[in-house]
C-alpha cells in the first residue's frame, strides 16, 4: 500500500531525556522498516530535561505520515514536527575532515577550504583538520573535493534543523 | 499524601491496592522475593500461582478482556521475564491492558551478567506499549501509577515495570499519584467535530453501506458498545465483525452478517467487496480481513474511527478518518443523525438487503454430517445448543478450531469471547480461561481447543485444580495441526510436513493425573450426553472429542485473493490456483 513518490523529510522529535528513549525511537524505525538517513540527539533544555532528536528519513507520503504517528505514540515523546512540510526551515551539519599530504596538494586543500569557509582546527607539517558547517550538499561537495587531495578521515554530526521565523515548537 | 517510610515492595503493593487491583497472576523467584513477602503480609490482593510465566500473562489477558479491568502479572527476573515475552506480544497485538511487574537483579549488578539477569527493558521494548526500569525507590510510586495510566488510556497495551531487588528492599515514602495528568502521554478521546459531520454526510447518502466493527469497540467498554448497537439499529445498516469484535454487536441480530475475513462469512465478505460506504469502527484493516489490498472494497468510500492515529492510513487509505474513543464518536454521530433527522435512501437500502440475503442464501457454513464420525462443526453446534441459554465465556487456542468457534458460536454481548487474534498464539486459551474463571467464578467458561494447541500450556491444568476453577476444555481432536495441514493440502501439494500430532497423550488419563475430570466422545451419538456431563461436573473438565481428521475450514479466502474470490467448500477448490504472490503470504 505504498502510494506516491519517495521523499526526504526532516523530522524533529522533542523527548524526555531519559534512559532508553533513543533506543525506543531507533527501535521503532528498524522494527517497522523505516529508513534513517541521519540522526542527531542532544539535550536542549537541562531544566525540563528535554532532548531533541532530528531524524532525516525518506518514504512515500503515507509512510512519512505513519512515521510521525508512530513517533507520537511513544510515551516520552512530547512533540513531533515535520520541518520539511511545516514551512521553511534551516538545516545544518558539521563536519571534521582530516587531510594528509604535502606540497601542492596541501596548498590546494587549504585554498579550497578557504573557498568553502572551512576553518583549520588542527595542523601538523603534513596534515590539516578542517571544520566546516553547512548543508548536507555543501559538506558532500567539500568532502568530494578533498578526496584526491589526501582525505584520510571524516566525522560528521548529521543534520540538525530548525524552522525559520519567530514561532517555536 | 506522603506517609511514613516503608519498604519499596510495600510501596508497590500499596500502589496496586490504590489502583483497585484485586488479583495478580504470577510466579515467584529470587528477584521478587521481597514483593512476595509484602503480598504475604496483606489480604486485599489475591495471588494466582500459574505454572509458567507465559500463562500468567495470558491469564491476566483473559481477566482483563472479560472485565475491562487492567490485568496484573508478577514474575521474576531473567527466565521469568523472558517467558512472559510471548504473552506481552500477544497483549500488544490485541490491545489488552496489562501491567507486568518483573523482578530484576540489584542495581549494582545490572550489566554484570548476574544470575538470572536479562535486559528486560531491552527485550520487552518492542513488545510493550511502554516499559520502565525503576532505579530508585523515590520513583516507585509515580512509576507504578503511571504504568496503569499508560496501559489503559488511548489504545491499551501491556506495560512492563522492571524492579531491581534492592529497590524493593529500600525504604521510601509512598505517594498516591492515581489520576494525575501525564506530562507527555494524554491521548485525546474526543473526535474532531467536522470529521464526524463528514462521516455522517457520507453515511446519509449511502446506497450500500456496511459497518465493519472490531476489538476497539469492545475496549471502549460495555456502555460504548451498547451505544454503537443502538446507533447501528437506528441506521438499519448491515454490520460485520472482526474476529476481535465478535460480541460487539449481537450475533443473532438480523443486521449482523457475522465475522468477515479469511474464514469469514460469504455474505460479510461479499458485502465488504461491494459496499459503497464502509464505516470501520475500532478495527485496523488487518491482512486477515482485507485479503488482497488492491482489490479490497474497490468502490467504497471509507470512514475509519480509531483511537490510535497510527492505525489510520496504515494498510488502507481512508476517506474520512475520525480519531477518538468509540463511545465519544458514536455519541456525536447519534446526536447529529437524530438532529438532522437523517433518513437513508430506503429503496437503495432494501435493494442492498435483498442482495445480502441472496448471499446469505448460499449458506456458507453448511457441511455434511453423515455417519458416526463427528464433524468438528457439528460438535460446536451441539456445544452451542447446550450452552446458549447460560452465562458463558469462550476462549480458544489457535487454528481450525478457533475459526470454527468464531463461525459456529454466537456472542450477544462484548467481553465474552477471548481469542488470540493478532499474534495467533497457540496455548493462549487454557491460561486465558483461567483468568476469565477467576473473574467470573460462577459462569460457564469453556476453552475450545485443538489437540496440538492444548499441549502448549497443558501445565495450567494444575492451576485450575489448585484454585478449583471449573474451566471446561473442549478439545476438537483431529490428530493434526489442522490449519497447517489444511494449508499444506491447498498450497503444498498435500505434503504433510511435520503436521501430524503423533504420540498424543490419553487426554482422559491426563485429566485424571492432574486431578481433573476427563471425558471422551468418539461418535455423534455420544456427543450430547458428554457435553451435558461436562457442564454438570462442578470442577475442571477436559473433553476429548474425536473429530473427522480430514475436515477443512471453509469458507476461505485463499491468500492473495480478493473478497469476491472466496472458496465455499472442498468442491470449490480448483477454481483458481494460488498466485506466486499469495504463496509468500502467511
Amino acid at each position: 500500500m505504498e502510494q506516491g513518490k519517495v521523499q526526504r523529510h526532516t523530522i524533529s522529535v522533542l523527548v524526555d531525556n531519559e534512559a532508553g528513549v533513543l533506543a525506543r525511537v531507533i527501535g521503532l524505525f528498524s522494527g517497522r522498516g523505516y529508513n534513517i538517513e541521519s540522526l542527531t540527539v542532544a539535550e536542549v533544555d537541562n531544566q525540563a530535561h528535554f532532548s531533541r532528536i532530528t531524524v532525516v528519513t525518506s518514504g512515500t507520503p503515507m509512510i512519512i505520515e505513519q512515521i510521525k504517528n508512530q513517533l507520537r505514540r511513544l510515551v516520552p515523546v512530547h512533540r513531533v514536527t515535520d520541518l520539511t512540510l511545516d514551512g521553511p526551515s534551516l538545516e545544518r551539519e558539521l563536519v571534521l575532515v582530516k587531510v594528509h599530504g604535502s606540497g601542492e596538494k596541501r596548498v590546494e586543500s587549504l585554498r579550497i577550504a578557504d573557498i568553502f569557509r572551512a576553518r583549520v582546527v588542527d595542523s601538523t607539517i603534513e596534515s590539516f583538520v578542517f571544520e566546516m558547517t553547512g548543508s548536507t550538499e555543501k559538506l558532500n561537495a567539500f568532502i568530494n573535493l578533498m578526496q584526491p587531495l589526501g582525505l584520510v578521515e571524516v566525522s560528521r554530526t548529521g543534520v540538525v534543523a530548525i524552522a525559520r521565523g519567530a514561532e517555536a515548537i | 499524601m506522603a506517609s511514613e517510610p516503608i519498604l519499596g515492595a510495600e510501596i508497590i503493593v500499596k500502589a496496586l491496592i490504590d489502583q483497585g487491583v484485586e488479583v495478580i497472576f504470577g510466579y515467584p523467584g529470587g528477584a521478587v522475593l521481597p514483593l512476595y513477602d509484602a503480598l504475604f503480609k496483606q489480604n486485599q490482593i489475591k495471588h494466582i500461582l500459574v505454572r509458567h510465566e507465559q500463562a500468567a500473562v495470558h491469564a491476566a489477558e483473559g481477566y482483563a478482556r472479560s472485565t475491562g479491568k487492567v490485568g496484573v502479572v508478577l514474575v521474576t527476573s531473567g527466565p521469568g521475564a523472558t517467558n512472559a515475552v510471548t504473552g506481552l506480544t500477544d497483549a500488544l497485538m490485541d490491545s489488552i491492558p496489562i501491567v507486568c511487574l518483573t523482578g530484576q537483579v540489584p542495581t549494582h549488578l545490572i550489566g554484570n551478567d548476574a544470575f538470572q539477569e536479562a535486559d528486560t527493558t531491552g527485550i520487552t521494548r518492542p513488545c510493550t506499549k511502554h516499559n520502565y526500569l525503576v532505579k530508585s525507590v523515590d520513583d516507585l510510586s509515580r512509576t507504578i501509577h503511571e504504568a496503569f495510566h499508560v496501559t489503559r488510556s488511548g489504545r491499551p497495551g501491556p506495560v512492563v515495570v522492571d524492579l531491581p531487588k534492592d529497590v524493593q528492599q529500600t525504604s521510601g515514602t509512598y505517594t498516591n499519584h492515581a489520576g494525575e495528568r501525564h506530562r507527555s502521554y494524554n491521548p485525546p478521546v474526543k473526535p474532531d467535530r467536522q470529521q464526524v459531520e463528514a462521516a455522517i454526510a457520507l453515511m446519509a447518502g449511502a446506497k450500500k453501506p456496511l459497518f465493519y466493527i472490531g476489538g476497539g469497540v469492545v475496549n471502549s467498554g460495555p456502555a460504548a458498545t451498547q451505544l454503537l448497537v443502538d446507533f447501528i439499529r437506528l441506521t438499519g445498516f448491515p454490520c460485520t465483525q472482526t474476529l476481535m469484535g465478535l460480541g460487539a454487536f449481537p450475533g443473532s441480530d438480523p443486521l449482523s452478517l457475522g465475522m468477515l475475513g479469511m474464514h469469514g462469512m460469504y455474505e460479510a465478505n461479499w458485502a465488504m467487496h461491494d459496499c459503497d460506504v464502509m464505516i470501520n469502527i475500532g478495527a485496523r484493516f488487518d491482512d486477515r480481513v482485507t485479503g488482497k489490498v488492491s482489490a479490497f472494497a474497490p468502490n467504497s468510500k471509507k470512514i475509519h474511527v480509531d483511537i490510535d492515529p497510527s492505525s489510520i492510513n496504515k494498510n488502507v487509505r481512508v476517506d474520512v478518518p475520525v480519531v477518538g474513543d468509540v463511545g465519544h464518536v458514536v455519541e456525536e454521530m447519534m446526536r447529529i443523525w437524530k438532529a438532522r433527522q437523517i433518513r437513508p435512501d430506503a429503496k437503495a437500502l432494501s435493494a442492498w438487503w435483498e442482495q445480502i440475503n441472496k448471499w446469505r442464501g448460499r449458506d456458507c457454513l453448511k457441511y455434511k454430517q453423515d455417519g458416526e464420525i463427528i464433524k468438528p462443526q457439528y460438535a460446536l453446534e451441539r456445544l452451542y445448543a447446550a450452552m446458549k441459554d447460560r452465562d458463558y465465556y469462550i476462549t480458544t487456542e489457535v487454528g481450525q478450531h478457533q475459526m470454527w468457534a468464531a463461525q459456529f458460536l454466537k456472542f450477544e454481548k462484548p467481553q465474552h469471547w477471548m481469542t488470540s487474534g493478532g499474534l495467533g498464539t497457540m496455548g493462549y486459551g487454557l491460561p486465558a480461561a483461567t483468568g476469565v474463571q477467576v473473574a467470573h467464578p460462577d459462569s460457564l467458561v469453556i476453552d475450545v481447543a485443538g489437540e496440538a494447541s492444548i499441549m502448549m500450556n497443558i501445565q495450567e491444568l494444575s492451576t485450575l485444580v489448585q484454585y478449583r476453577l471449573p474451566v471446561k476444555v473442549f478439545i476438537l481432536n483431529n490428530r493434526w495441526m489442522g490449519m497447517v495441514r489444511q494449508w499444506q493440502e491447498l498450497l503444498h501439494g498435500g505434503r504433510y510436513s511435520e503436521s501430524y500430532s503423533d504420540a498424543l497423550p490419553d487426554f482422559v488419563k491426563l485429566a485424571d493425573a492432574f486431578g481433573a475430570h476427563g471425558l471422551r466422545a468418539t461418535k455423534t451419538s455420544e456427543l450430547d450426553g458428554i457435553i451435558k456431563q461436562m457442564i454438570d461436573i462442578k470442577g475442571p473438565v477436559i473433553v476429548d472429542v474425536a473429530v473427522d481428521e480430514k475436515e477443512n475450514c471453509f469458507p476461505m479466502i485463499p491468500s492473495g485473493a480478493a473478497h469476491n474470490e472466496m472458496l465455499l467448500g472442498p468442491e470449490d477448490q480448483s477454481a483458481k490456483p494460488i498466485s506466486e504472490e499469495g504463496m509468500v503470504l502467511v
